[in-house]
């Protein structure tokens, strides 16, 4: 985890809409630091879906609440770049950000009955934020708001905006939440779990709704889950991250077809797919994901990891690099290509992959 | 597999009183669970799936007699335990455990584990060979927790080992039937398969009979033998496995199906869905006759009048719908579904 892949230290402003640039986010505690983001970097276009994919503690959520400000800078440490759109978040001052979110970037969290004021109606919670980043009448809001309860599949919506949150179901909230964070048009959307609390049928209606919209407002859209049927769904990129590190990051395609890391193999075979024929066993990963505090060292994955002692001591004492193991083809997000993080030589993942892993997933 | 079920539940109903005003005046009725029937064998695991508010955690609390039932027969070893007193249930309950959904709230955080798993020996009066202790430390080794972890709490355990600590506790008196109510969904992906092969290997070792309440449909695909699908209240479709996952006939079950995100980028722009309109509605008031007719694309006038009783249509395989998918003999004269 050098800095040196970084390739410019000056860092001018990227290209891509959206670029993190080693993003460590760690927090002091009195049992020690936790480094809940440990050098993240990725880019993301205008109308492309990032997907990041991790378990809990693996620092998916810090890093969204990172890239919008949230933390308190008092007890957060926050380093590295975040480039939204040629400016530059973690240096800038709180207000510039402020002025950004809701505006420029929104998000839709995982649970909208906690993330919505009880107090207040859905109407006033959205013609709140507009009215913060747009001069307008509360008129002209209200009927905004009304417009995007409408647009967000709401019935009723002229009668439904005087409703409090506790009134709507939950597919309905998750749905007034979309409206809310859509309310300004943000070019960067970011969705913190967004079906989790959803039932499968709400979930596929939400899900086809993101789509959607996302194509309607030409946005970036990061969406952050634990199920990798939902990032299948929607993603052109995918992100997986483990221990506050990404592991392995590439095109969907490369992480469902040519997935080269031993975490992402584990993710892949321990699901049920309704997909394929009923396996007899599911493949779990040993053990548990580690602790913040305490990480594990060498590479993080390596005291979960089957093929651990294939590198001999390196995997307990070095920290393998994120290295571009196949370049970019083209035609995804911009980003330079499949990155993985493992000691282990490419061909032998491959070879891995292709006669051990595989074929594993797809008969018995 | 003996011809006698383990378990049979005939007619389950509960309804929960809404009440108004100061004298509590009923108003109302939420039919949680309304007529709901069938039988498990010994050693088969019957997977239940639906939506929230479809009644099936509280068909698992009725079954346990956690909750009181308003209505049918719930009938465990031969004996009708419906009303059966809490005092003559006592015996019956080291045969009956349940498993909850969530692993940070259904333990108790100021008790040991050594406590919480050997209270079912203190509760049940049971004498051990070797002392609680012992026999508490070989079913923690049995679940994969380490013995010497005995005097640990809750808090100084991961999300996976407390569920792990649940399961010890329910298996503490080596029961027949376990109800296990969500028992993977508050878990990390690759700590739920952990728990679902350990299922699958207790159920082989000690012979147990699961009902497992769940929504993940591939999870409960991936453990059951049986699946019985739950919409507002009653049981829609019934089957085997493989004949309900192939060959869904109720409408509302392939419509759960095909709602699944796939983990398989590649077809996802081809793939089929049948999107449901709305919301489930309320079980205060739900439609009449056929309870899906309000988001089925397939209704006619005929299900809004008449309700259709839950009928084998395939081998094992009951449904209830008047106009099933997949099935054999589809009457005539049935005009095409309209898309909606």
């Amino acid at each position: 985890m050098s800095r040196a892949d970084n390739s410019a230290d000056a860092s001018p402003a990227p290209p891509s809409y959206l670029e993190l640039r080693d993003l460590r986010i760690h927090f002091p505690t009195d049992d020690g630091l936790v480094k809940s983001v440990d050098g993240l970097s990725f880019r993301l276009d205008r109308g492309k879906t990032l997907g990041i994919v991790g378990e809990s503690g693996s620092g998916k959520s810090v890093t969204s609440l990172g890239i919008l400000g949230l933390h308190n800078r008092r007890n957060a440490r926050v380093s590295g770049e975040i480039w939204l759109d040629g400016e530059e978040l973690v240096t800038a001052p709180p207000d510039a950000v402020r002025a950004l979110r809701g505006k420029k970037m929104a998000m839709i969290f995982q649970d909208p009955l906690s993330a919505m004021h009880p107090y207040y109606t859905v109407g006033n919670q959205i013609i709140e934020a507009y009215r913060i980043h747009n001069k307008v009448t509360k008129a002209v809001a209200r009927k905004h708001a009304v417009d995007m309860l409408g647009r967000v599949g709401i019935p009723q919506p002229d009668r439904r905006v005087d409703d409090y949150p506790h009134e709507f179901s939950g597919g309905m909230r998750q749905r007034a939440m979309i409206a809310m964070a859509l309310s300004c048009d943000p070019e960067l959307l970011i969705a913190d779990e967004p079906t989790t609390a959803l039932d499968v049928t709400v979930q596929a209606q939400i899900l086809d709704l993101m789509r959607d919209l996302q194509r309607e407002f030409d946005s970036a859209l990061i969406i952050i889950t634990h199920d990798l049927g939902v990032v299948a769904e929607l993603s052109d990129d995918i992100l997986v991250m483990y221990g506050g590190a990404c592991i392995e990051y590439g095109s969907t395609d490369d992480i469902f077809y040519r997935p080269e890391h031993p975490y992402t193999w584990g993710l892949l075979s321990s699901m049920p797919r309704l997909d394929r024929e009923p396996t007899e066993r599911l493949l779990p990963i040993k053990g548990t994901p580690p602790s913040l505090i305490n990480v594990p060292p060498g590479c993080v994955f390596s005291p979960r990891c089957p093929y651990a002692d294939r590198t001999g001591d390196r995997a307990a004492t070095e920290v393998p690099e994120l290295l571009e193991t196949r370049a970019g083809h083209g035609g995804h997000g911009g980003h330079g290509g499949h990155m993985v993080r493992c000691h282990m030589p490419p061909a032998e993942r491959r070879s891995l992959w292709e006669n051990d892993v595989k074929p594993m997933l797809e008969t018995t | 597999m003996s011809a006698e079920p383990l378990l049979s539940v005939t007619d389950l109903s509960k309804h929960f009183p809404v009440t108004k005003g100061l004298l509590k005046r009923q108003v109302g009725a939420v039919k949680a669970v309304d007529g709901v029937s069938f039988d498990v064998m010994q050693g088969e695991t019957l997977g239940v799936v639906g939506e929230s508010g479809c009644g099936k955690t509280t068909t698992g609390r009725l079954i346990t007699r956690l909750l009181e039932p308003s209505g049918g027969t719930v009938v465990f070893e031969g004996q009708d335990i419906t009303h059966m007193s809490q005092k003559r249930l006592r015996p019956l309950r080291r045969d009956m455990q349940m498993i909850f959904q969530d692993p940070y709230s259904s333990l108790n955080p100021r008790h040991t584990v050594g406590t919480i798993v050997g209270a079912p020996f203190h509760i049940q009066g049971i004498k051990t060979e070797h002392g609680v202790k012992r026999a508490v430390q070989d079913i923690l080794a049995l679940v994969g927790l380490n013995p010497e972890h005995y005097n640990r709490y809750p808090h100084e355990f991961s999300g996976g080992q407390r569920q792990r600590i649940g399961i010890a506790r329910t298996l503490a008196l080596k029961p027949r039937l376990i109800i296990a109510d969500e028992p993977v969904s508050a878990l990390d992906v690759s700590i739920q398969a952990q728990v679902v092969n350990l299922l699958a290997d207790l159920q082989e070792e000690l012979g147990l009979t699961y009902v497992v309440i769940a929504h993940d449909l591939s999870v409960v695909r991936h453990i059951s033998d049986r699946v019985a699908v739950m919409y507002l209240g009653k049981i829609v479709e019934i089957g085997r496995r493989k004949s309900l996952y192939t060959a869904p006939l109720h409408p509302y079950t392939n419509a759960l199906l095909s709602a699944v995100p796939i983990p398989d980028p590649r077809g996802r722009s081809e793939r089929e869905r049948i999107r449901l309109q709305g919301d489930v509605p309320s079980p205060l008031n739900p439609p009449p006759a056929c309870r899906f007719h309000t988001r089925c694309w397939k209704a006619q006038d005929v299900c809004k009048t008449v309700e259709p009783v839950l009928a084998e249509r395939a081998d094992g395989h009951q449904v209830a719908c008047h106009f099933p998918e997949n099935a054999p003999a589809v009457p005539d004269g049935v005009p095409e579904p309209t898309a909606g």
